[in-house]
C-alpha cells in the first residue's frame, strides 16, 4: 500500500473505536468477539497471522491474534481465553459495548508466496487454533491456489475445542481437506481420537511433501516440531508463532525483544529454522 | 565561528528563554539536571554529568498519548497535542548528543513514533565540548570525540568566552536569533579552540576506560555471548533497582499505562526497565524469570542486538552514569572487560 502523498502519517499508538457486534461462547473459558467500526464497516485490512491491540481504557491493553480471515469483508474476530485482568473484563463485556482497537501489527503467514500451491498441514492446540483459523479460512476461500489440507487440532477435552461448528460444517466438508481432532483424555460421548497432539501427529505418519503451520502452547510446539523432524520434515518446512509480552506493537517499547528481533514487528510468524538463530529465551 | 563573553551568556539565555522553551543544566539542591530555564534558575554549565541524561527533552519520563472519555456507551479519543513550537536544549555533552542518534534509530524507524518525531523536528541541540572529561568517561570507545561535539550548534568553553559554531541549518537559525550577543571569533579564538580540543583529547587518552576493547562484542556474537557462563558472576549482585536504565541516555524501553483523571482516562507512556521482574510477565508466564536473564538482556541489547540492527552502532555512548551510580558497582565496563575478546 502506498503511504506517500498528502495523507497524514499514522500515529501507531493511537487506537480507533470499535463496537462488539457478536460474542460466541466457544468453550467454558474462550469467547469469540466480533468487532467493527461504529459505522458498521471493517476496522482495517489484515493478513492471516497478524495481531491487533485491544484496549479497555482504565483496565488495560493486550495483543491478540486476529482469528477471522482477510477474506471476510465485514468484520474482524478475536478468540480470547479468560486468563488475566483484561481478558476477564473482556469476557464480561456485552454486544454493543465499545472497545479501542489498534493495528494490525506484525508479519503474517506467507499465504501469497511460499504457501501457494503447497500441501498444507495445520497443527493447533487449544486456543492456538485462533491464528491458524485465519489462515485455514483464507486457504479454503482460495481453495484452487493450494494443494491438500490436513488439520490436526487437539484440546484438553471435547468441551475445549474452539470453533467446533465451523470445523464440522465448513472444514470437514471442504475439498481435499481432512480434519483430525483429538482430546487429551477419554471422555464420555467422544468417539474420536484420544491423545496429545505431538503423538497424534506422529501416528498420522504424514508424507513430508507439505508445509506445516503449528500453533499452541510452547510445550506442544516443541514436541510437535520434534515429532515432525522424526518423520522427515525439515525445519524450513515448518512455521510457527512466538508470543512475548508487548506494549507498543511497533518494535520500540522493548518488551518482546528477543535477539535482534522484535516479535511484534518481525514476528509473530517465524520459520522454525529462524527461531534456532534466536537466543533460547522464549 | 562566533564568541560570547561568559558573563554575557545569561543575557543570551534570557532572550532564548523568553522566546521559546529552553532546557539546560540547572542546579537544584546541589544536583544538576536538565530543566526549563526560568529567571531564577541556577544555570550550571560546569558540571560535566547531569544526574539524569537529557533524553527527557525528546523522550520524556512520562507523557500522555491520548485522552479517552466515555459518555454512556460512546467512547471519544482525543490525541495529545504534539509539540509544534521550536525549543532549545542547551549545553548537551557530546556523548548525550550521540545518544539522541541512538534513540532516533529506534523511534524514527518505520513506523516513526509521532510524539518523538515532533519533538525531534522542533528541538535545536546546542552541544558543549567536555572541558574536563572524568574518570568514569569512556566515550572514545564508541568513537565519540568529546572535543568535537555534534548537534545543531557546537560550543567550546575557552578562557572567559564560549565559542559557538553552527553545524546545521537549524543551528544557523539559532545563532541568528541571538546574534546581538555574539561577535565573530577571530584567529585568536580559533587557536584557543584548537588548543582546548588538544587538551581535551590529551585528558581522554589518559582516562582508565578510554582504551577498552570491544573485541568479541558485535551484532554477530549472539550465541557465544549469550551462552557465556560469566553472566552468573557478573549479575549475582544485581538488585534490579533499575538505576542504570533510568540514568542511561540510550535506554528506550517504555510502558503504557492508564491514569484515571476522575472524568476520563489518560493513556500515558513512561520509562520502564528491562531489569524489572514484571517487564516480560504475561498472564501465562514469563520468559525471563531470573535476574541473570534480565541483566544479560540489557547488555546483550546494547552490545549485540542493537548493533545487529543498526549497522554495527552500539547502544552505549560511554557517558559513565551507570558506572557512577550502580549501588552494587556493576556496570557495562565490567561486562565488556570480563567477556570481551574471549573466545
Amino acid at each position: 500500500m502506498c503511504n506517500c502523498g498528502s495523507e497524514e502519517k499514522k500515529n501507531a499508538l493511537l487506537p480507533q473505536v470499535g463496537v462488539i457486534t457478536d460474542i460466541r461462547q466457544e468453550t467454558p473459558d474462550v469467547k469469540t468477539f466480533r468487532i467493527v467500526k461504529p459505522d458498521g464497516t471493517k476496522l482495517f485490512e489484515h493478513m492471516p497471522g497478524q495481531c491487533a491491540m485491544l484496549c479497555v481504557p482504565g483496565v488495560g491493553e493486550g495483543m491478540f491474534s486476529i482469528t477471522s480471515s482477510p477474506t471476510n469483508k465485514e468484520y474482524q474476530e478475536f478468540s480470547i481465553k479468560e486468563c488475566g485482568v483484561l481478558t476477564t473484563y473482556l469476557h464480561n463485556m456485552e454486544v454493543g459495548d465499545e472497545i479501542l482497537v489498534r493495528g494490525p501489527y506484525g508479519n503474517h503467514f506467507p499465504v501469497e508466496t511460499v504457501l501457494k500451491g503447497q500441501n498444507l498441514l495445520f497443527i493447533a492446540g487449544g486456543i492456538g487454533l485462533a491464528p491458524l483459523r485465519s489462515v485455514i479460512n483464507y486457504v479454503l476461500d482460495n481453495r484452487e491456489d493450494y494443494g491438500t489440507v490436513d488439520i490436526v487440532y487437539g484440546s484438553r477435552s471435547a468441551d475445549d475445542l474452539v470453533q467446533l461448528k465451523e470445523i464440522q460444517e465448513k472444514w470437514m466438508n471442504a475439498k481435499d481437506t481432512k480434519v483430525h481432532l483429538t482430546i487429551d483424555r477419554e471422555q464420555e460421548g467422544w468417539d474420536g481420537h484420544v491423545g496429545f497432539v505431538p503423538n497424534y501427529v506422529k501416528e498420522l505418519n504424514m508424507s513430508t511433501d507439505k508445509v506445516a503451520l503449528i500453533c499452541g502452547p510452547p510445550i506442544m510446539i516443541k514436541f510437535t516440531l520434534q515429532g515432525l523432524q522424526e518423520v522427515g520434515f525439515d525445519k524450513t518446512q515448518v512455521y510457527t508463532t512466538l508470543e512475548l509480552r508487548m506494549k507498543c506493537g511497533v518494535g520500540k517499547c522493548g518488551r518482546c525483544n528477543i535477539g535482534s528481533k522484535y516479535v511484534c514487528k518481525d514476528g509473530p510468524v517465524f520459520r522454525c529454522d529462524e527461531i534456532d538463530e534466536l537466543p533460547n529465551e522464549y | 565561528m562566533y564568541k560570547i563573553k561568559k558573563e554575557q551568556l545569561s543575557a543570551l539565555l534570557e532572550t532564548v528563554g523568553r522566546n521559546m522553551d529552553l532546557y539546560l543544566p540547572v542546579n537544584n539542591n546541589g544536583k544538576t539536571n536538565f530543566g526549563i530555564w526560568t529567571e531564577d534558575a541556577r544555570v550550571d554549565l560546569e558540571t560535566l554529568k547531569t544526574v539524569k541524561s537529557p533524553k527527557d527533552a525528546f523522550f520524556p519520563q512520562s507523557e500522555v498519548l491520548y485522552s479517552c472519555y466515555k459518555d454512556a456507551k460512546k467512547t471519544e479519543i482525543t490525541p495529545q497535542e504534539l509539540v509544534s513550537r521550536d525549543f532549545v536544549i542547551f549545553g548537551v555533552r557530546p556523548c548525550d548528543v550521540r545518544a539522541f542518534e541512538v534513540l532516533d534509530r529506534v523511534f524514527l524507524a518505520e513506523p516513526a513514533d509521532t510524539y518523538y518525531a515532533a519533538r525531534r523536528e522542533h528541538g535545536i541541540v546546542v552541544s558543549l565540548a567536555c572541558h574536563e572529561p572524568e574518570e568514569s568517561c569512556f566515550c572514545k570507545v564508541f568513537g565519540i570525540d568529546a572535543a568535537a561535539p555534534e548537534g545543531d550548534v557546537a560550543m567550546w568553553a575557552v578562557n572567559d568566552t564560549y565559542c559557538m559554531e553552527a553545524r546545521t541549518e537549524k543551528g544557523e537559525k539559532f545563532l541568528e536569533l541571538v546574534k546581538e550577543y555574539l561577535e565573530p571569533a577571530g584567529d585568536e579564538e580559533s587557536a584557543a579552540v584548537t588548543a582546548e580540543q588538544e587538551a581535551i583529547r590529551e585528558i581522554i587518552e589518559k582516562l582508565p576506560y578510554s582504551h577498552l576493547s570491544l573485541e568479541g562484542w558485535d551484532g554477530n556474537a549472539t550465541k557465544e555471548r549469550f551462552d557465556d557462563p560469566r553472566w552468573k558472576e557478573l549479575s549475582d549482585a544485581c538488585l534490579a533497582c533499575g538505576t542504570c536504565t533510568f540514568s542511561c541516555p540510550t535506554c528506550q524501553c517504555y510502558d503504557i499505562k492508564d491514569f484515571n483523571t476522575g472524568h476520563g482516562v489518560q493513556r500515558y507512556r513512561c520509562w520502564d526497565s528491562c531489569m524489572y521482574s514484571d517487564f516480560t510477565l504475561m498472564a501465562h508466564g514469563n520468559n525471563r524469570t531470573t535476574q541473570l536473564q534480565r541483566f544479560r538482556q540489557r547488555f546483550m541489547h546494547k552490545l549485540v542486538y542493537y548493533p545487529a540492527n543498526n549497522d554495527g552502532m552500539y547502544s552505549c555512548v560511554g557517558c559513565g552514569r551507570c558506572v557512577e551510580k550502580c549501588p552494587q558497582g556493576l556496570n557495562i565496563v565490567k561486562v565488556i572487560k570480563r567477556m570481551g575478546g574471549s573466545k
